[in-house]
């Protein structure tokens, strides 16, 4: 309704039946409301979000009924396939031992997470500005992609020790390429004539970075951390495959090598958790930093001449 | 066009400029001995065929591209480097489409770092000027083609410029919001003191717009002629399309121009 509103007010304005003079692009348009159709409510966002999500819970939870039916009916043996309720038992019995293992993980992703990003962003800066460092770091980018990380991942233990310093740096190394990769392609993105102008508004690399260049960068470079954020998960969790005293992925050995099937389950279910929770957290950072982007809209077009 | 450089308060002076493009396999001249001075409150339309220049031309006054050789000047300085003392609108609107329309108009201040309150009024008094009022927030793909082109204009005008560079602005635009976009501009160029250099392909807009107008010919872009337009200084647009003067010089062009293409 509003928007049909706004629609006609600014086909109003674009048409050319109003004459050169001082056209009034918004006659009928209530003031204050500043041509823009007002932002959902708290409601029909939430209902928005009930959408999105109605149709992923029904596939899960079909998912865990058919779980349920194998293990429960024991078609496959419960050591090898426990139950959904096995799993919650152990989830919940031994809950504060692995909340502490999680909180342990969780610590050595986010970590490595940021670190990488801010590694990737500045290393695509130094790329995208510079033809010199372009040509000297993106072989050697390209070429740390192609090493195997999981490879060296018994060499940094033997570097760093049994710490939480291999898993970080395993999960820098993995999620670093991404960052990088997203972050050249977003730079390199900017109109040119966009730099033409801020030339000729006399402003600095420094603004023009900040103002235009960056800003421009951010759908992409977006993209590229929600693939980098799941890759940690798994950098520090290989790290703690490797050698470690604590940690999901060390649990994950311990209750193999026990044939504790419910607690490998539970293991698995909270590393997925963490996989799923920060990439929901970029999600949510990216639908605040560039609420703008074509992919972040409706597409609703205010004129249309 | 033979005064000297010089002592006659020009806005625009070049002379002699030749502008090459080499690239691995070839060497393109896309201007050859261009020569043109533009005085303070003239404006100036360039039309020409696609490919002769033109937008080089402006670049070249903006010092965006340096040119192989001969002299340019702005406001009798010559051009070394990106000049500040100018307002440039593209074919495209190139707006930031992350911000707002007011906040793309203010780009220019925040990029200039212009006084916050003083830019602030005159983005206000630029959005009243060009009918945006309402749309100060309207993000640029909520907005038309006109509409953006209007933005862009007004971040052209925000530092208030002694000289305004078009190239093509009005181009992508149905030929009824150009109409209507000429008309306005025509507006804006009289209540204001600006040096206008605007690039077209449509002789329509060239004749309307300019009190003169310079044809070029296809590459290598040289001008071919240049013709001053006996239009009165406040022009209407129903009035000048029946002018019988607009008629004469809109046939004279389209005869050069055809013949600048033929030749070529």
């Amino acid at each position: 309704m509003t928007e049909n509103a706004l629609d006609t007010a600014g086909r109003r304005a674009g048409s050319p039946a109003t004459g050169g003079v001082g056209p009034s692009p918004v006659a009928g348009l209530p003031p204050g409301s500043g041509g823009r159709p007002p932002r959902p409510t708290l409601g029909r966002r939430a209902a928005t979000f009930a959408d999105s999500l109605w149709r992923p819970a029904l596939v899960l939870a079909a998912f865990v009924a058919a779980w349920w039916f194998v293990a429960a009916r024991e078609y496959v043996p419960n050591y090898l396939v426990p139950t959904p309720g096995q799993v919650w038992e152990t989830m919940t019995g031994q809950w504060s031992e692995l909340a502490r293992h999680t909180v342990v993980t969780l610590y050595e992703t986010v970590f490595g997470f940021v670190l990488a990003a801010a590694l990737g962003l500045a290393t695509a800066v130094a790329i995208a500005y510079s033809r010199t460092l372009d040509k000297a770091l993106y072989p050697i980018v390209l070429f740390a992609q192609v090493i195997p990380k999981i490879a060296i991942a018994p060499l940094l233990v033997v570097w760093f020790g049994l710490g939480l310093t291999p898993k970080i740096i395993l999960a820098v190394l993995i999620a670093f390429f991404p960052v990088v990769i997203s972050g050249v392609a977003g730079l390199r993105s900017t109109d040119p004539e966009l730099l033409d102008l801020a030339a000729t508004m006399g402003a600095g690399p420094w603004r023009t970075f900040r103002k235009i260049r960056f800003p421009n960068a951010l759908p992409h470079l977006m993209a590229g951390l929600k693939v980098a954020v799941t890759l940690a998960v798994v950098g520090a969790v290989v790290g703690e495959f490797v050698g470690a005293s604590e940690g999901l992925g060390y649990v994950l050995l311990l209750a193999n090598g026990n044939l504790d099937a419910p607690l490998l389950f539970a293991d698995l279910i909270l590393m997925s958790a963490i996989g799923i929770v920060l990439f929901v957290l970029v999600e949510i950072a990216e639908a605040l930093l560039i609420p703008w982007h074509a992919s972040r809209r409706a597409g609703v077009s205010l004129t249309t001449s | 066009m033979t005064a000297a450089p010089a002592d006659t308060g020009t806005a625009i002076g070049m002379s002699g400029v030749t502008v090459r493009f080499t690239s691995r396999r070839s060497q393109t001249t896309a201007l050859d001995d261009v020569s043109l001075d533009i005085e303070p409150g003239e404006f100036v339309t360039i039309v020409g065929p696609s490919g002769c220049g033109k937008s080089t031309l402006l670049k070249i006054i903006a010092g965006l591209v340096t040119p192989t050789s001969g002299a340019v000047s702005l406001r009798r300085r010559p051009v070394r480097g990106p000049q500040k003392e100018i307002g440039f609108v593209f074919q495209k609107a190139a707006l930031l489409e992350w911000r707002g329309a007011r906040a793309n108009i203010l780009l220019q201040a925040e990029m200039r770092g212009m006084d916050r309150a003083l830019a602030a009024r005159r983005a206000d008094e630029l959005i009243e000027m060009t009918g945006l009022t309402g749309f100060e927030k309207a993000l640029p793909h909520e907005l038309s083609g006109g509409m953006q082109q209007r933005v862009a204009l007004c971040r052209a005008l925000l530092h208030s410029p002694p000289v305004l560079l078009m190239d093509e602005p009005f181009g992508a635009l149905d030929a009824l919001t150009r109409e209507q976009m000429n008309a306005e501009l025509h507006r804006i160029w009289r209540e204001t003191d600006t040096t206008v250099v605007l690039v077209t392909h449509s002789i329509a807009e060239a004749v309307f717009l300019g009190t003169r107008v310079v044809v070029m010919s296809a590459r290598p872009g040289r001008i071919i002629r240049t013709f001053p337009v006996e239009l009165p200084a406040h022009r209407d647009y129903a009035q000048v399309m029946s002018d019988s003067r607009f008629d004469r010089l809109a046939t004279d062009l389209r005869g050069l121009l055809g013949s600048a293409a033929a030749n070529h």
